[in-house]
Parts: structure tokens; sequence; C-alpha cells
């Protein structure tokens, strides 16, 4: 079977580090989108509220929403490749077969 | 509206053509392996791997097609914006590096790392056709729309030219010049969008857009019980149609007729096009080529800091949004009716105020008079967005195209970066060209091009050609994912057609080309359908087909190769049922949409939980295989 990457792969220890890292900032991320979903559902006359600056809940919440995309993509990145840097140490990998 | 061919507009087009041309060229020549056509032979750098991720995902959809829905629908055009980005949360944090790790080509070889199955070869394959084909549609129907003010050309011949020079950009040099063209219409995308931006806030909010701005008549009207008797200013009474609480009015002048719309004892002018019995088409009464189907959208009322004024002034991105709230705007609301056997299509003045518009509910109705089905649509709609993005086959091909896991991720946090600022615009473009008086009532996918227009011929110009490239980046994505899904996992895998690296190459080229005619009449086909709704209903079939197996096969060890397979055919095939019977499609057959069976026009509701659930069931009554699999490996290791 020729299944495996293209590019040939390092062996990744900080694997399951960052995969649980990774799910629970998902589930972060979907709880607060999932209250911007069920406000607009239940009460859309909130988003009206004006809330900074003259601007309403629903450009605030919306604009915050891809924000805090960016904002918690780079917090994760940082912290999975601190995880890399310590755990993928060539010293880590002796004796360990390519891929993970 | 009638449209002309600018000559720098179409000497700007001919320039990217011959540049995307050029790159396809040059790589050509490179690419003679297949890990060089389905994956740029995984050496593409992060950071332009991140762009070309932009470049990918930023399709027709995000640029023509939320653009025009907040310029008709106000703030719920920016929710596809939001879902849109929020869909890039699932990719980087649950989808990315695990993809990265376990695929060669295509998604189908993620998915079935594991299993080496018939049935995930075969099932996952289709899948990446059936969700690149409904991804495809709007995407040509994107670029017809465009090449029509761009170069004069009808709809038809625009699809035809976007599939025939996609079809050579794919088939010269597979994954590689896609990257690339990708990567400089992503770049190009957003530069000249904050621009865009930029010239908007400071030109401001007027009462009258544009000096040559049609000026909308009121006419002083006898009406007896609700019927109009008589009108002064020369004009002559011809026809009445009540459409629900509305009545409507045919008054002829100077031979010409035209439609109102009664408003207590005032008739107010509309926007009309009447088909009638022996084909004739009318525009505002008269045909196409007088030029009468004007431009519409403009405030009727412009408050900055609680003061009625003519023209606000230049604005900053916050007064921006605020003085709109503020302000009244008149939206044009269509409604068709027949009237003696020619088939009228009104669009009336609606006075909308901006706290409305800035909110949730024009177009999907969510306050208290809605019903349960609207709001469950709605739901259903917000949950594909945000599941869809880590399921579509050409993104998640990108992931194959860089070096290393961690260069998945950190391009994945550039593309994140990159769309969530564009899609930021898309909030400013959108409500610009709702009140600048730009928009086709036509068609909405060409209000933020028609905005551009607002500010010169040469933005409007350069503004469309990276339309058409944004077209011809995603076409070209979608075309080496569906090529792959032939030639990798059905001819090579599936069917172990015996192949030689250059024959895999070839068979993909000429998957390529077949895809690319389809594409092209489908194009044809689904004219005049606002894009981002049909992107939508691809999110829809790949959210339930795919994200469930590639989800459970990385977090529950029990899954098995049937469960997977038999979860895709059960999320494909619901979330197609749903949206074949659903009153959004009853329409398009020409049918009253209440009569459809099933009040869903967002099938993700039903379908991906459909799909988890299969997979679940069919998994746990098929352990063993998974037992025998095990054996298997330990027999061989």
């Amino acid at each position: 079977m020729e299944h495996g990457p293209a590019a040939k792969l390092e062996k990744d220890n900080a694997s399951a580090l960052k995969t649980k890292l990774g799910v629970k900032l998902f589930f972060v991320y979907a709880i607060i989108y999932a209250g911007f979903v069920f406000i607009n559902t239940l009460s859309p006359s909130t988003m009206e509220i004006k809330v900074f600056a003259g601007l309403n809940l629903a450009v605030l919440y919306g604009f915050g929403l891809i924000v805090l995309a960016i904002v918690m993509g780079t917090i994760y990145n940082w912290v999975c490749t601190g995880y890399e840097d310590r755990m993928n140490k060539p010293e880590n990998n002796k004796d360990e077969g390519e891929g993970s | 509206m009638i449209y002309e061919a600018s000559p720098i507009a179409v000497t700007l087009f001919m320039f990217f053509v011959a540049l995307v041309l050029g790159i396809s060229f040059y790589f050509a020549r490179k690419t003679k392996s297949a890990a060089g056509y389905f994956a740029a032979g995984g050496t593409i750098h992060w950071a332009v791997n991140g762009i070309a991720f932009a470049g990918d995902y930023l399709s027709a959809a995000s640029f023509l097609g939320i653009c025009g829905m907040i310029a008709f629908y106000g703030y719920d055009g920016f929710l596809y914006s939001i879902g849109y980005l929020s869909g890039w949360v699932v990719a980087l944090f649950v989808v990315a590096e695990p993809m990265k790790r376990m695929g060669k080509y295509t998604f189908t070889d993620a998915l079935d790392s594991k299993f080496n199955s018939k049935g995930i070869q075969l099932v996952a394959a289709i899948s990446t056709l059936v969700v690149s084909m409904c991804y495809l549609i709007p995407q040509m129907v994107g670029a017809g729309a465009l090449v029509t003010p761009l170069l004069g050309l009808p709809h038809w011949v625009g699809v035809t030219m976007v599939g025939a020079i996609v079809i050579f950009i794919v088939a010269t040099a597979g994954m590689t010049s896609t990257t690339y063209v990708q990567f400089l219409k992503g770049g190009l995308l957003i530069i000249f969008s904050t621009l865009l931006t930029f010239y908007l806030m400071s030109n401001g909010l007027n009462l009258k857009p544009k000096e040559d701005y049609h000026e909308f008549k009121t006419l002083e009207a006898v009406v007896d019980n609700g019927t109009v008797s008589g009108v002064l200013d020369g004009y002559v009474v011809k026809d009445q149609k009540k459409i629900k609480d509305t009545t409507f009015v045919s008054l002829e002048k100077d031979n010409i007729k035209t439609w109102w719309r009664l408003k207590g004892t005032k008739l107010e002018e509309t926007v009309s096009i009447e088909n009638m019995a022996n084909g004739e088409k009318l525009y505002n009464g008269e045909p196409k080529d007088k030029g009468t189907f004007f431009a519409v959208g403009h405030a009727s009322k412009v408050i900055v800091n609680g003061k009625e004024v003519e023209r606000s002034g230049s604005l900053g991105p916050i007064t921006f949004l605020t003085t709109i709230e503020q302000s009244e705007i008149v939206r044009f609301t269509k409604t068709s009716f027949k009237q003696n056997d020619s088939k009228v299509s009104v669009w009336y003045q609606n006075v909308t105020s901006g706290a409305k518009i800035m909110r949730p509910g024009l177009k999907f109705p969510l306050d208290e008079e809605s019903t349960f089905m609207q709001k469950l649509n709605f739901i259903s709609l917000m949950l594909a967005l945000f599941f869809g993005t880590a399921a579509l086959p050409h993104i998640l091909i990108r992931y194959y195209t860089v070096p290393s896991q961690k260069d998945a991720r950190k391009s994945t946090i550039v593309a994140i970066a990159a769309i969530g600022f564009f899609y930021i615009l898309t909030l400013y473009m959108g409500l610009g060209a709702m009140v600048n008086g730009v928009l086709d009532v036509e068609s909405s996918n060409m209000s933020a091009p028609l905005l551009a227009k607002f500010f010169g011929v040469g933005l409007f110009s350069i503004i469309s050609a990276i339309a058409f490239a944004t077209v011809l980046g995603t076409v070209s994505g979608l075309i080496v994912a569906a090529s792959g899904a032939v030639a990798h996992d059905l001819m090579d895998k599936f069917f172990a057609i015996k192949m030689t690296d250059r024959q895999k190459v070839k068979a993909g080229k000429t998957a390529a080309v077949v895809v690319g005619v389809i594409a092209i009449l489908l194009g044809i086909m689904f004219k005049g359908t606002n894009v981002s709704f049909l992107v939508g209903w691809a999110f829809a079939v790949a959210a339930s087909a795919n994200l469930p197996a590639i989800i459970m096969l990385l977090f529950w060890k029990k899954t098995t190769a049937k469960g997977i397979t038999y979860s895709i055919l059960v999320g494909m095939i619901s979330a197609l049922a749903i949206i074949i019977v659903s009153p959004s499609m009853f329409d398009k057959y020409g049918f009253d949409p209440l009569t459809a069976p099933f009040g869903l026009d967002n099938p993700g509701i039903i379908s991906i939980p459909l799909s988890f659930i299969t997979l679940v069931i069919v998994s746990l009554l098929t352990q063993k295989d998974n037992a025998k699999l095990e054996s298997q490996k330990e027999a061989t290791a």
C-alpha cells in the first residue's frame, strides 16, 4: 500500500499533547460560536443592543469571533512549537523509526 | 443592466490571463511525477501555502456572493463570513496535523490510511467528486456574472472561458501552478479590497450617491377602495395587481408602461422587468438597449451624531458602521406575478432602518413571528458552515503540499489571518454597495465589482480582473481535487489499474479535462443564482459526508472501514436528498416552494448527526473487521 505523506515526515513525539490542546481550544471556540448562533436564533433583537463605541452586539460578536480565531490560532501555534522544540530534540528520537 | 466593455478592463483582463498561463507554462516543465502533479511535491513554503489557502478559499462565493448578499440584505450576508471563517478553527485545531500525517495526495488516502478498504476508496472518491461539483457550480456562475460587465460578453461565454483557462492551468502543471495562481490572486484580492474599503470610507454616506443617480418619482393618485382610478402628470392607469397587502399599478405615458407601488394615496416608482408573451423583454417598459434600467440603492436619511445631513463626509471604520446604523436605507425588494400573459418582476422601494440592516433578520426570518422551521434552517446553515470547511477536499489536499505537520499548522494560521481580515472587509464592501447607487437588481453577485466602478473604471477593471482570477484559483483547486479522486483514488487504488508515474499524471490531466467540461455545462445551467447560497449547500454536503468520518477516525478507536463507508454514503445521500426536495429547489423547478415536502433548505442539522450515528452503529456491528486487521498487522510485523 502506498499510503503516507508526499514529503517524508520526522517522528513527532509532541503529537498527543498537541491533539489534546487542539481539542480543548476547539471546544472553547465552539461554545462561543454556539452562543452567537443561539442569541441570533432565540433573541435576534438582543443583537441590536449597543455595546461599545456605538457598535451593536451583532457587529462586535461577529468581528470578535473572527479576531478570536486568529488570536487562538496564534497561541496554539506558539504552545505547539514549544512542545515540539522540547520533545523532538534529536536525542529523543534516537532508536525510533520514522513516522508517528 | 447594460454593460459596456472598457479598453482598460479588457487590457487588464488579458494581462491577468497571460500571467496565469505563463505561470502554468513555467511549472509544466517541472511537473513530471505524480507527487509533483497532485501535491506539488510537498515542497511549498508555509507562508506561500497560507496565502494560497486564502486564494483557494476566498472564492466567488466570498467576494461576489457575500458582498452581494450584504448589499441586498445587510448583516445576514455577513453571517456567511462569520460561519466560513469559524470553520477554519475546526481545520486548525482538529484536522490539519493528522491529515498531513496520514495522507499522501488526497483526502481518501487519509481516511483509508489505516484500513486499505475498497469501500472507503470508492465512496470517499465519489464524495470528493460530489462536493467538488457542488462547489464548482457557483464558481462558474460567478465567472459568467463577471465577464458580462468586464468584457461585455454573454454569461455562457464567461463560463466557457473560465473552464477553458482552468483546464489549461490544471492540465499543464497540476498543484504547483494552481498553488502559485492561488497565492497571486489571494494576495491581490486582499490588497485591492482594502483599497476599495478605504475609498468607501473616505466617500462616506450621501443622500444622492452620484450626479446621474436616478430620481425616483412619487405621484399623487385618486384611490377608491384600494383601487387607483386616476393619476395626474399625464399618466394613464393601465393595469392593477394586488399581491398580499400591496397594490402595484401599471401606468402609461408617452407609450411607455411602468410599474408603480401604491402607498396610501401615493404611487412610488419601481424598477421592473416584463417578460411578454411574444418573447419580448421590457426593462422599465422599454427594450434593454434604451438604457433605462438604472442601478439602485441609496440612503433616504443620513444621520450623523443624531443630526440629519445630506453628506456625512469622510468616515472611519467604526463611524461608517454606526452612521449606517443610525440612518435609513432604501432597499429594493423583489416580487413577481403574472399579468395578461406577461410575467412581471417588480423591485419596489423598501425603506429600512439602519438598525434593522445591522442585525440579523432581513434574509433569515428569526423574529418572534418566524416559524420553528425557519429558525431550524438558520441553525442548520450555521452548523454546516462551521463544520464544512474542514471537510472540503480541495482545502484538505493543500495540507499535502507543505513539507511537515508544523508547516501545515503555520500555513493554516496565515490562512485564518488573511481570510479573517478579508471577511471583515466584506461587511464594508457590501454595505457600501447598498448605499452608493450601484446595485443591479438582476444580479446581486455583481455588487462588489460595481461598487469599484463607482470609484472609477481603473479600480473596477482591477477588481473585476482579480475577481476573475479568484474564480480561476478556486476552480483550479477544485479540479485538482476532483482529478485526484478519479485518477488516484478510483483508477489507481480502487480499480488497481497498473500505471507508471507518468501514466498517473496523464490520467489526472484527462480527468481534469472531463470534470472541467461538466463544470462548464452546469455553470451555464445555474445562471443567476446567488453564489454564496449555492456554496452553503457544498458545505452542507461536505460536513455531512466527510467530517464525521474524519473526526471519528481520529478520536474513536472502534471506528471500522465499513463504519466510515456507510457514514459517508448516508451523510452524502441524506444531504443531497434534503436539498433536492427543499423549498428553494422547488422554486427553481417552477413549483410553489410551500408545496415542498420538507421545509428545510439547509440539510446539515439532520444529515450531520445521521452520518455520525450511522458510523457508530455500523462500526459497533463490525468490530470483528478491526480485530482481523490487527491480527493481519501482527502477522506481517
